[in-house]
């Protein structure tokens, strides 16, 4: 990739990063932390995206951060109120900031009326002061010059002539900032031929000589048919610790300037004038430090104070203020650590096998080392799925601008409470679980928040809380978004399912059914489709994408106080903890997590309903029995199930059914593999895996068998398996 | 000898195999290895020119029974059996064949057009025919080795 | 010889960006972040002209313009500030803790060769 191309990916990785840092500074002043640290984070995160897209030359984006930053500029240095109006208004604006980086990067547009709405108040809040400089310059003719009048003599009404005559004296303070006379005069050198004078008369006795003091006054006598800007540029950076004089001269007949006179013939006011500044020069040598160290104290209470240099230095860090030792490391690399880990596991378990075929005795050294293999093979594992660990903060981080615009666009008051962020995830379930969550969040806004005369009518107060929390429980990771809205309404739900022919007129439903009845297919009780939700996208394609990472969701409602959905998701795509069978000699494995108990059937449990379902009764009712063999088709005819093993399987939305096989042989944690990397989807399973044997074992999609109850057949769009595991190909 | 293609674009080299007494041959540059046979788990109601899928250093690998691709009965796989390991696109596949025969230079100068007799299976993946030595070998195009099938979105 | 420049800046765009363009002037080219870790590196570096932004963390330009003066070993290193600040206030303040010169972000790579030419010896 070409360099710059490269840098640019960079920019807007940053400002990824910045637009983050922004946001979340930003409400933590609206919180009421305003402590100069944070507000200037704001700030430099503002800064930084101006200055970056400046090289870039993105002028929208350049312009709307610098109105933005002007106002945070403001408020660090104490002349704007950081009050919680402006902060509502400064919080639009980092959201309108991030609009223009996103569409800077990806080519896109943006909402300019908005944009420029919020770039009015942000002018009215600033009273102006925004619009004044949008450009930088390299002019800075405002800088006061140590006044020395530039004597214009009738010179100037000839004919320009290509020549000027410098003079030129430093003082200390020149040195000071290291800048250096002989590499002025080298630059005066390049404009054109110069012969340079040097009158040392102001040099002291050496016993009175600072050595960092300032002496010397040259004369340059340069031949350059060039302007007296180009002169003066060359002096750019010193105009303040210098006395200059340009002047313009003839080119024939100039005389090579004299030295200027000794003090003992008659001085001209310039060298008297030189005189009293040079003595003032040394004296006035340690003011310009005084100066110096005076705004230095100014600010020592908002920058950090320069002792910080003498500190130990911190741990070199990629995170903004110092978190931990941190490196970046690509993801390609992880992934295929975590791919040879995973070939070790199965190596292990292969070795295993052998071992016990070559029939070695329990207690015998071998296996003992192989058992400490195991182990050892085990927490490997743990630790590299641990490096791709990752707070569920990162998709949290989100939420909040979401909530801010689905408000607005609702005209609801809605306060977002999180909790558990820093609770870690796979980074593959992390990027899969943004939809899932922006719609659950939509959702309980949209509909489960009632509007604010509603909610005021029923004592409630106007504002509305949104409640995301994450957690660990039972070896998944559980996230709840929970809303103190309405509930669910039940009568109009099941009015809707019985409307769209998913329930029959008379059917018995719990209210926790009637309440799961939302996520069945092609359900929506929003009378029109709201923007917000979007057209179609309901939630049964959040449950359908949720299952499809292994996951479950379900929803609690309690009419007039609130809903609460709740997700469950493994805590990673790349292993499984699995219980082995055999069906007609084919090895499969169930995924532990959908099975509730294991069942030898006896015959007079098993009834037959029609031609040919059967259901077992059992725990109180009757449950339906699916012969996997059957159902994969195997084999044509199911095994009688008395004579076989069950297991009571629990599918999405509590769907439950006994899966009839030949045996089970054991339990084990195994590794994904994807059938889709090199192949397809198969219908009713979910992945495969490689045995202690070496070979390829299927793993049961529970759902989609599960599902075979509720139609005729194992159809391939029933058992909608989307490549979500870990390819490890 | 008819030229088939003007301006030959040179030689390239080929693995000819054995499927009964016909041969066929794929560019080699395809060719990823070859082993032995291996015993394939069967998928659940997969088309009949799939055995089943096999582990290959940790992948899954699905295995086409090359005969039942040309319309021949099955093939009863033993450890005489050769499984070529080729790359099509960005899958890998094991093509289950009876044996290797030969590696071939051959110009592309050489290869005739498939006849129109041929059934439409044969034809959407035969690419032309070689003559080499009074046999003929017919040279496959890999990307139709599999019928076009409709992917979810990975 | 070739020149040492040592830039700081704590965004990676602009480290990027100033590296590639003194890289490609021939000059060789350290990095810090933040005034912190400027005054880290020179600790092991004797660079021939520092180049270093003003908004920072930690310790910003101003800071570490005036630290590095305050080291007699670093005294007389040319300094050069990034600063999109036309502010002369700014400019002002970053002359007073000892600046040697200042190039407008965004930099022209011209104009930034340019300067550091012109203050280094």
């Amino acid at each position: 990739m070409d360099p710059m191309a490269e840098i640019r990916e960079t920019f807007f990785q940053e400002c990824e990063e910045q637009l983050a840092e922004l946001e979340s500074g930003l409400m933590r002043m609206e919180a009421g932390e305003t402590d100069s640290e944070t507000v200037n984070a704001v700030f430099r995160a503002v800064h930084s995206i101006k200055g970056g897209a400046g090289a870039f030359g993105l002028e929208d984006l350049v312009h709307f951060a610098h109105v933005f930053e002007t106002a945070l500029d403001l408020i660090r240095s104490g002349r704007l109120d950081p009050a919680p109006e402006a902060m509502r208004l400064l919080l639009r604006a980092a959201d309108a900031l991030a609009d223009l980086v996103r569409a800077a990067r990806d080519g896109g547009s943006t909402d300019q009326a908005r944009i420029a709405g919020i770039e009015g108040e942000l002018r009215q809040l600033t009273g102006g002061s925004g619009a004044a400089a949008d450009e930088a310059d390299d002019d800075f003719g405002d800088i006061a010059f140590a006044a020395v009048p530039v004597a214009i003599d009738a010179a100037e009404e000839r004919p320009a002539a290509p020549g000027w005559m410098i003079r030129f004296k430093p003082f200390a303070d020149l040195y000071a900032k290291a800048n250096e006379t002989a590499l002025l005069l080298r630059e005066l050198g390049r404009l054109g031929p110069t012969r340079v004078t040097v009158d040392p008369e102001c040099l002291p006795d050496l016993a009175a000589l600072d050595p960092e003091g300032a002496y010397l006054t040259w004369t340059i006598a340069l031949d350059a048919d060039c302007s007296e800007e180009a002169v003066r540029a060359v002096f750019e950076f010193v105009e303040d610790d210098c006395e200059l004089v340009i002047e313009r001269r003839q080119p024939e007949g100039a005389a090579v300037p004299e030295p200027p006179a000794r003090p003992a013939d008659q001085p001209s006011d310039d060298e008297i004038l030189a005189l009293l500044r040079n003595a003032a020069a040394s004296v006035a040598a340690p003011e310009p430090a005084a100066e110096a160290a005076a705004p230095a104290a100014a600010s020592a209470e908002r920058d950090h104070p320069p002792q910080a240099a003498a500190e130990a230095p911190a741990a070199r860090s990629e995170a903004s203020h110092g978190v931990g030792a941190t490196i970046r490391v690509d993801l390609d690399r992880v992934d295929r650590l975590i791919d040879l880990v995973g070939e070790l596991v199965i190596n292990e378990a292969m070795l295993s096998q052998r071992v016990f075929e070559a029939g070695l005795a329990r207690a015998s050294a071998v296996v003992t080392a192989l058992d400490e293999l195991e182990q050892l093979t085990r927490e490997i594992q743990d630790s590299v799925m641990a490096i791709r660990a990752q707070p569920v903060r990162s998709v949290f981080q989100r939420m909040p601008r979401l909530v801010r615009e689905v408000a607005a666009m609702t005209g609801k008051q809605v306060r977002l409470l999180t909790d558990g962020e820093g609770t870690e995830v796979d980074k593959t379930v992390i990027e899969r679980i943004i939809d899932p969550l922006t719609h659950m969040i939509r959702n309980a806004i949209d509909h489960g928040l009632e509007s604010t005369e509603a909610r005021l009518a029923a004592g409630k107060p106007a504002e509305g809380v949104v409640k995301l929390t994450a957690l660990h429980r039972s070896g998944r990771i559980v996230i709840e978004v929970e809303d103190d809205g309405a509930g669910i309404n039940r009568e109009r739900v099941r009015a809707k399912a019985i409307e769209n022919g998913l329930i029959s007129p008379d059917a018995q439903l719990t209210d926790e059914e009637t309440d799961n009845l939302i996520f069945m297919p092609g359900f929506s009780t929003a009378s029109e489709i709201s923007d917000i939700s979007g057209r179609g996208v309901g939630m049964d394609v959040v449950r359908r994408s949720v299952q499809a990472l292994g996951g479950r969701i379900s929803i609690a409602s309690r009419p007039g106080q609130g809903s609460t959905f709740t997700l469950s998701l493994p805590l990673t795509l790349a292993v499984l903890d699995g219980m082995v069978v055999s069906v007609d000699g084919h090895t499969l494995i169930v995924p532990l997590s959908a099975i509730v108990e294991t069942l030898q059937p006896r015959a007079e449990q098993v009834h037959m309903l029609g031609v040919d379902v059967r259901v077992i009764g059992m725990r109180g009712g009757y449950i339906p029995l699916v012969d996997v063999g059957a159902a994969l088709g195997y084999r044509p005819v199911p095994a009688e199930p008395e004579k076989s093993v069950a297991l009571l399987v629990e599918g999405e939305g509590g769907v439950r059914a006994v899966l009839v096989v030949d045996g089970i042989q054991g339990q084990r944690q195994v590794v994904i593999k994807s059938l889709e990397a090199n192949y397809q989807a198969v219908p009713g399973i979910a992945a495969a895996t490689v045995m202690g044997d070496g070979r390829v074992a299927l793993i049961l999609d529970v759902d989609a068998i599960v599902s075979v109850t509720r139609s005729d057949n194992l159809r391939a769009d029933a058992c909608r398996v989307e490549p979500t595991l870990m390819p490890a190909s | 000898m008819n030229d088939v293609m003007t301006g030959g674009s040179g030689a390239r080299e080929l693995i000819a195999f054995r499927v009964g007494v016909q041969e066929f041959c794929v560019d080699i540059m395809a060719v990823r290895e070859i082993r032995g046979w291996t015993a394939a788990t069967v998928l659940p109601q997969a088309p009949g020119y799939i055995c089943g899928v096999i582990n290959l250093r940790g992948a899954v690998l699905p295995i086409v029974d090359f005969a039942v691709r040309l319309g021949l009965p099955r093939s009863e796989p033993s450890a005489r059996h050769v499984i070529i390991v080729v790359q099509i696109n960005r899958q890998m596949v094991g093509l289950l064949v009876d044996a290797v025969s030969d590696i071939l230079t051959m110009n592309d100068n050489a290869i005739q057009p498939t006849p129109d007799i041929a059934s439409d299976v044969v034809k959407s993946f035969v690419r032309g025919l070689m003559p080499v030595d009074g046999r003929m070998i017919s040279l496959i195009s890999l990307d139709h080795v599999l019928p076009a099938v409709e992917r979810e979105a990975a | 010889m070739t020149k040492t420049i040592l830039t700081v800046d704590d965004s990676r765009t602009m480290r990027d960006m100033l590296r590639m363009s003194l890289v490609e002037a021939g000059f060789r080219v350290v990095q810090a972040e933040d005034g912190v870790h400027g005054l880290e590196v020179l600790q092991a570096e004797t660079p021939d002209v520092i180049v270093t932004d003003i908004n920072m963390p930690r310790l910003d330009g101003f800071g570490f313009i005036e630290a590095v003066r305050r080291d007699a070993s670093w005294r007389s290193t040319p300094m050069l500030v990034l600063t999109t600040e036309v502010d002369p206030e700014k400019k002002a303040r970053a002359k007073a803790a000892g600046a040697t010169g200042w190039i407008v972000k965004p930099f022209d790579p011209v104009k930034l060769v340019d300067a550091i030419r012109r203050v280094a010896a």
